[in-house]
């Protein structure tokens, strides 16, 4: 049973009115280990996130969490599953009415019947797994990003969940608040033996902390494989990405019709 | 030609699909089973879609029973027949412009709040991340505020009537002068309980349902950006202003027109 994959994508198919997203993806999410979703941007990254925490409906395919199809679960169990599942969203999405304290907590009020000191031994256990024990009176308007995501992420595993969904976790941080962040998913990564999945641009940062890679592009898995075979992979496509040439088979230029005749056209229709 | 064919008939199933998609969206969250802190959830709604919304209404309703019992009082006097200015303020009071105009003002104060902080909760993820812990935001978010609504807004009724007839007396009696005995007197013998003030609820009741669902769902609905929640708050308050009036028509003709 430890053996088996935590997740596994099968042949998923999505797309948002005419714009096809995935193409048939295939992933499977080992159990315990920290899995990288890279790609350029727009390539559906987060919708992919969406897929698997059930949010968004594929056109075909199926995404298996421990054998489970959650896209066949009804409702309720749906909302069940999810509780075994913790999502860090790329603006944090903490709830603005409530306080950092209470934040935490609300996983932990709305799920357990636990008595009061208890929620408060453990929200102050998490706010300390993350370093911000002392603002928790503060309100999420307060935070800045990088505290908000570091309170995101005590909240997202309030419950202990299995799998962390990390949506893109150092977008739009400086060089601490990333360092900070990088330390703190892999220290706690290890210490509760979870599964993650990060999805992710940023390379370095990303590879640093991965034990497994997929690369996305074009509605399709381009490239898998550990850290250290992608930095040698000879495919151009993924060379271009990982090494962040600026054009490459993944061209610099939005689809466009030719320059010269753009340019000369004067936009009055004749 | 064809065209234009195309679109209407496109434009016409976009509209049927968004009204199922609000039906759907209504049976979902409206009678999902209350959670236990349902409770403390819809009276802190109460609050901010009920009890914030008692100044604005009860300011229009004093000031409605005033220029009702001004207007009134000079075109009965011409016929002898000022005593019946406390049937007359009563009737219109109770019939038709305590729940048309409440139900106008709530959506002007309490559906565009509700339509721009649901919106903004969406445009914020908070909803997107209430679903991935496990909490249904149409039972934890939505319920509280359709209910909060659905009971607000006839209370508020009551009070626009009831502060709307004592703008009336103040008029009618303290300043023009008018007998204070005919003005409460002639209400008394002239107003019906299930006739008058029954219909009068019924159709706040149907307002407020109609009015808090268009402004919940369009917030629930509407494209997460910054244009997205000003459409949709204008929207709210435009459709639920046309559905109030039109619906009131509908609703007087049901219940006064057919009387012989």
């Amino acid at each position: 049973m430890s053996d088996t994959p935590f997740v596994v994508v099968e042949g998923l198919h999505f797309s948002r009115g005419e714009t096809e997203i995935f193409r048939g993806v295939d992933l499977q999410i080992p159990r315990g280990k920290m899995t990288a979703i890279m790609g350029p941007s727009g390539t559906g990254k987060t919708t992919l996130l969406k897929l698997i925490g059930g949010q968004l409906q594929p056109d075909a395919g199926r995404v298996l969490i421990e054998g489970e199809d959650i896209h066949a679960l009804p409702r309720k169990a749906l909302f069940t599953m999810r509780r075994r599942m913790g999502m860090l969203f790329q603006s944090g999405a903490l709830f603005s009415d409530l306080s950092v304290f209470e934040n935490v907590a609300f996983p932990l009020r709305v799920h357990t019947d636990l008595p009061e000191a208890m929620v408060r031994d453990l929200v102050l256990m998490k706010l300390e797994a993350v370093g911000l024990r002392g603002a928790r009176d503060l309100m999420p308007a307060e935070l800045s990003g990088g505290m908000t995501r570091r309170v995101a992420l005590a909240r997202a595993i309030a419950l202990d969940p299995q799998l962390i969904l990390y949506d893109e976790p150092f977008v739009g941080q400086d060089p601490i608040s990333m360092g900070v962040l990088v330390q703190l998913i892999k220290r706690l990564n290890e210490a509760l033996g979870l599964t993650s999945v990060v999805v992710s641009h940023d390379i370095k940062e990303t590879l640093s902390i991965v034990d497994y890679v997929y690369v996305i592009s074009d509605g399709e898995v381009m490239a898998h494989g550990t850290p250290k075979s992608l930095d040698v992979d000879q495919d151009p496509r993924v060379r271009q990405f990982v090494h962040g040439e600026p054009d490459g088979p993944v061209p610099f230029h939005y689809p466009a019709k030719e320059y010269f005749s753009d340019i000369l056209d004067t936009g009055v229709s004749s | 030609m064809i065209d234009s064919i195309r679109r209407l008939g496109r434009s016409g199933c976009n509209a049927l699909e968004s009204l199922g998609r609000a039906g759907g969206f209504l049976f979902l969250s409206a009678f999902a089973v209350p959670s236990r802190e349902g409770f403390g959830l819809w009276l802190r709604q109460m609050h901010f879609v009920g009890v914030l919304s008692l100044a604005i209404v009860l300011v229009s309703g004093l000031f409605i029973g005033m220029v009702l019992a001004l207007q009134g009082y000079t075109i009965l006097v011409e016929f002898g027949a000022e005593q019946a200015l406390g049937q007359m303020v009563a009737l219109s009071l109770l019939r038709e412009l305590a729940p048309v105009v409440a139900a106008l003002l709530f959506a002007g104060r309490a559906g565009s709040a509700l339509t721009a902080e649901i919106g903004l909760m969406k445009a914020t993820e908070q909803l997107s991340s209430m679903e991935m812990i496990g909490v249904d935001p149409l039972r934890r978010v939505v319920a509280p505020r359709l209910w909060a609504g659905f009971v607000a807004l006839p209370l508020l009724t009551v009070g626009f009537s009831v502060v709307g007839i004592w703008g009336g007396y103040l008029v009618g009696v303290e300043w023009l002068g008018g007998f204070e005995g005919s003005y409460w007197g002639n209400m008394q013998s002239s107003v019906e309980f299930l006739e008058d003030v029954g219909n009068g609820m019924i159709k706040s009741m149907v307002f407020a349902v109609v009015v808090t669902w268009i402004a919940v769902f369009q917030g629930y609905d509407l494209i997460p950006t910054s244009e997205g929640i000003s459409r949709a708050t204008t929207r709210t308050v435009v459709y639920s202003s046309l559905a109030v009036l039109g619906l009131d028509f509908v609703l007087t003709v049901v219940m006064f027109g057919g009387l012989s």
